[in-house]
């Protein structure tokens, strides 16, 4: 298990590694002339696999999907024996295990499992519920968590692919969720119009919160990691400062809360008023075709990955690298603080607390990183995060197991999928051709 | 900063017209000393603004009409102001800046103290000097691990998750051992873990440092939340209720006044952590280690050619400022407070400012700190006194400060070369 390739720039320099390595094998077998002559020699050289051979050896190589899974089973373990070691009745078994094993062990995998299969109920299916409320209700929760961290995960990858770490989708949600909210609850508008004027509001107020180190990156090459960083507390200690402020704390409460949100400006509820799940997640979706959209198919977006891959390049090729800085952040901004409008214009909440976002711009990183920085694969990451989520909920409240289980299971999901190497050399897997799995941008300060 | 980063823009910081770094610094002070004269003169009262010696009300005392002591101090903000803008020899700036800005410090102090209701318009400075050095410190302790992590090349935004784990298992060992040092040193390890996952995951497989740091301080809260829940809180007498130090006077030094019950009847964490910053100091910048550890900081390759382990020395330092961390971290659990879930709270976020503030220096660390911990105490007091500025703004002073400190706007700042940047042999 040798160094894996040295960290090369952003994820979006690798299609170009590949093709190069590709052209670079074809350059090394001097004797095949180019064109389609070398198409048709190559199969005749070795016998080709049959494609059930080729489907085993695919899915035991360290591609993205079978290092995903095996991160998440990894992840589980470790989770396993947290579960274990912190359950005093479950250790006490371990002091005799010599004498009987069996009892550890019984004990531990009746304490995991019934965890592990209520995390399973309570994000995707109950066997034991009846009616269609019940039945529905895991696949709602999950979606109800999943919208906002589409959302903040786009942010953070739509970054990424531009050379930028958006470590602020958590501050840019915080002044979202405030501007959203005070549009909310204080201007008098019908349904409908008065929603939409909300969700802008919040994307204005993320975008303004993007804007800010964009610029700074841009005129003064301040860091922008250190730039966000610094912007997250700001926008908290601003969140906790504004609930208090009279017009906008709920004046029948003493504590730190804000008044309602109008219902008029709540994101419509998808299965019936019993059911959490409402429209944020099929605007997650659409963020998530429109950012797909824009990275692949416009201007914009080949500019932003010209950017990212190489700076310097870009600049030649005659693209304003700064102009490109500032945007991208405006659009990572806008995005997280669409993420936060949903943590006040949804169901999980209609007022602002101080704790009103949540981790929401934290999990926003992880979920771009497991999905590869790629639009689709931040929408099933998020899903994979909002499951998580929807299920610790459930186990929390049935099998006692604290919340913040979740939180490690996430953190380290995300660090063995980091460390493709690590997962690699723990199962042994085959060191696949198409393996693109370096999260690494290693630019440093 | 990488001014490397965008080379196309002009980089305003290091222009060489009129508008010099000292210039825009003096027509920024000359701007605040005018408001300071102006808005603080008018809103002070009449009352005395009593700067008390001691923690409480009576004993020797300085004390100043509020009106004139805002007038004052705001002029003189403005006069150092003044004299930057109109250019002084170099060597002066740094005194001139410092003499305006705790001017106009002053000025706001006046202002506010004398606003304050009677019987509470009174600033005790002994409180006040302890309560900083109390609230920096684990500042420092952090500041102190990333100076060893960035210094030798490895970014460290783990700081929180060190000072948690930290935190944590001096928390958790002391109580069950019931020894404090046994609790010190699990805290120091508990530091080390993390750091030595934050190692081996940036120097042998090469993950994106700051990816790695931002998802280990998840990972921390995450472990030390859910033990928290499932222990500490079931069982808080035996997993939670960790010995703590003692306060140590100094003979002689601690009936100094005003220094000397801030500095000398302090615990151990504060001692530890003012020795650290000078041993750290000293070796950084005296000895063979502090040379190469620099040097791999700024130019890997170079040392590697001259023969200096490269990985692992930067796997030694990480390991070092994990343990300095975790000191850190116990800094609470085993002097202050029983531990609590995510009890760091954006301190380790903080320490990075302090770092970046400070210039990965350790002295310069160490006064970031101070700054940090006093614009914090002084939120604290100003809540007391009932005062009209919001603490919340107070408390977004250090994160401003330092985003203003990175874009150049009081003096340009560079992280080492290599800092972040994974070294690959060969």
């Amino acid at each position: 298990m040798t160094n894996p390739n040295p960290a090369s720039g952003s994820p979006d320099k690798e299609p170009a590694t590949e093709a190069l390595q590709a052209r670079e094998e074809a350059r090394a077998t001097p004797t095949a002339p180019a064109g389609d002559t070398a198409l048709k020699q190559r199969p005749a050289e070795a016998p080709r696999p049959s494609l059930g051979r080729l489907f085993l050896d695919n899915l035991w190589a360290a591609n993205t999907v079978t290092v995903t899974v095996l991160a998440v089973v990894l992840a589980m373990l470790v989770g396993a024996v947290l579960i274990i070691v912190s359950d005093p009745e479950v250790l006490a078994t371990y002091g005799y295990i010599t004498a009987r094993p069996a009892d550890a062990l019984n004990a531990s995998w009746t304490v995991v499992s019934e965890a592990y299969a209520n995390l399973f109920k309570g994000a995707v299916f109950d066997p034991d519920a009846v009616g269609f409320t019940a039945a529905m209700g895991p696949i709602s929760e999950t979606l109800t968590y999943t919208a906002p961290l589409v959302f903040t995960g786009l942010s953070v990858a739509l970054a990424f692919r531009g050379g930028l770490f958006n470590i602020g989708a958590q501050g840019q949600a915080t002044i979202g969720v405030v501007l959203a909210a005070v549009a909310g609850f204080a201007l008098p508008l019908p349904p409908g119009v008065h929603l939409l004027v909300a969700l802008i509001a919040g994307a204005l107020g993320g975008a303004l919160w993007g804007f800010i180190p964009g610029i700074l990156k841009a005129r003064t090459g301040a860091h922008e990691v250190i730039n966000t960083i610094m912007l997250n507390y700001v926008a908290v200690y601003f969140l906790s400062w504004i609930i208090v402020q009279s017009g906008v704390q709920n004046p029948t409460r003493s504590d730190a809360i804000s008044k309602p949100v109008d219902s008029s400006a709540q994101l419509p509820r998808l299965l019936g008023d019993n059911l959490r799940v409402h429209a944020g997640i099929l605007l997650a979706v659409l963020a998530t075709w429109f950012i797909a959209w824009l990275l692949n198919r416009s201007t914009l977006g080949f500019e932003l990955r010209a950017v990212g891959a190489n700076p310097d390049a870009a600049r030649t090729a005659g693209i304003s690298v700064t102009k490109t800085y500032v945007l991208v952040m405006v659009i990572a901004g806008l995005l997280a603080g669409l993420g936060g409008s949903n943590m006040v214009l949804g169901s999980t909440a209609n007022a602002l607390t101080p704790l009103v976002i949540a981790q929401i711009g934290f999990d926003g990183i992880l979920v771009a990183l497991l999905g590869r920085v790629k639009p689709w694969g931040v929408l099933l990451a998020a899903l994979l995060f909002g499951a998580l989520q929807a299920g610790g909920n459930r186990m929390q409240s049935y099998s006692g197991i604290s919340l913040e289980l979740v939180t490690v299971l996430q953190a380290l999901i995300v660090i063995f999928i980091a460390a493709p190497a690590l997962v690699k050399a723990i199962f042994q897997l085959r060191a696949a051709r198409a393996a693109r799995l370096q999260t690494s941008l290693a630019k440093g300060w | 900063m990488s001014t490397t980063a965008v080379p196309d823009v002009a980089v305003t910081a290091v222009d060489e017209g009129f508008w010099t770094r000292a210039r825009k610094a003096g027509a920024v002070l000359l701007a605040l000393g005018v408001l300071a004269a102006v808005l603080f003169g008018a809103l002070a009262t009449d009352q005395q603004a009593r700067f008390t010696l001691s923690e409480t009300e009576g004993g020797a005392a300085l004390e100043i009409n509020g009106t004139v002591g805002a007038i004052l101090f705001g002029v003189i903000a403005a006069a150092t102001g003044a004299a930057l803008l109109a250019g002084v020899p170099k060597r002066w700036f740094t005194v001139l800046l410092g003499a305006g800005l705790v001017a106009f410090v002053l000025s706001f102090l006046c202002w506010q103290v004398s606003a304050a209701p009677e019987g509470r318009n009174f600033m005790p400075l002994v409180n006040v000097l302890r309560g900083t050095f109390v609230l920096a410190l684990p500042l420092i302790f952090g500041a102190l691990a990333g100076v060893l992590c960035e210094r030798s090349g490895v970014v460290n935004v783990a700081i929180e998750g060190q000072l948690l784990m930290g935190a944590f298992s001096g928390a958790l060992f002391g109580s069950i051992s019931g020894n404090v040092w046994v609790g010190l040193v699990a805290a120091a390890l508990g530091g080390a873990f993390i750091s030595l996952l934050l190692a081996v995951f940036a120097i042998r497989y090469l993950v994106d440092q700051v990816v790695m740091g931002i998802v280990l301080n998840l990972l921390a809260v995450g472990v030390t939340g859910f033990l928290y829940e499932r222990l500490m809180q079931t069982d808080a007498t035996k997993y939670n209720s960790a010995p703590r130090f003692s306060n140590w006077e100094i003979p002689l030094l601690k009936d100094i006044p005003l220094l000397g019950p801030a500095l000398f009847r302090g615990n151990i964490f504060l001692y530890l952590g003012l020795l650290l910053v000078l041993v750290i100091h000293l070796a950084l910048f005296r000895t063979r280690w502090g040379l190469r550890t620099r040097s791999v900081g700024e130019h890997p390759t170079a040392a590697d050619t001259l023969g200096v382990k490269v990985l692992r020395l930067r796997y030694r330092n990480v390991l070092l400022a994990g343990l300095v961390a975790g000191v850190g971290g116990a800094s609470y659990t085993l002097a202050l407070y029983s531990f609590t879930k995510n009890m760091i709270g954006g301190k380790g976020f903080i320490a990075l400012a302090a770092l970046i503030f400070g210039r990965w220096s350790p002295t310069g660390a160490l006064l970031a700190a101070l700054f940090f911990g006093f614009a914090d105490q002084l939120a604290t007091y100003l809540g007391a006194i009932g005062s009209s500025i919001p603490s919340q703004f107070l408390a977004m002073l250090p994160y401003l400060a330092t985003i203003l400190a990175v874009a150049g706007l009081v003096g340009r700042v560079r992280a080492p070369a290599a800092d972040g940047k994974p070294y690959i042999k060969g």
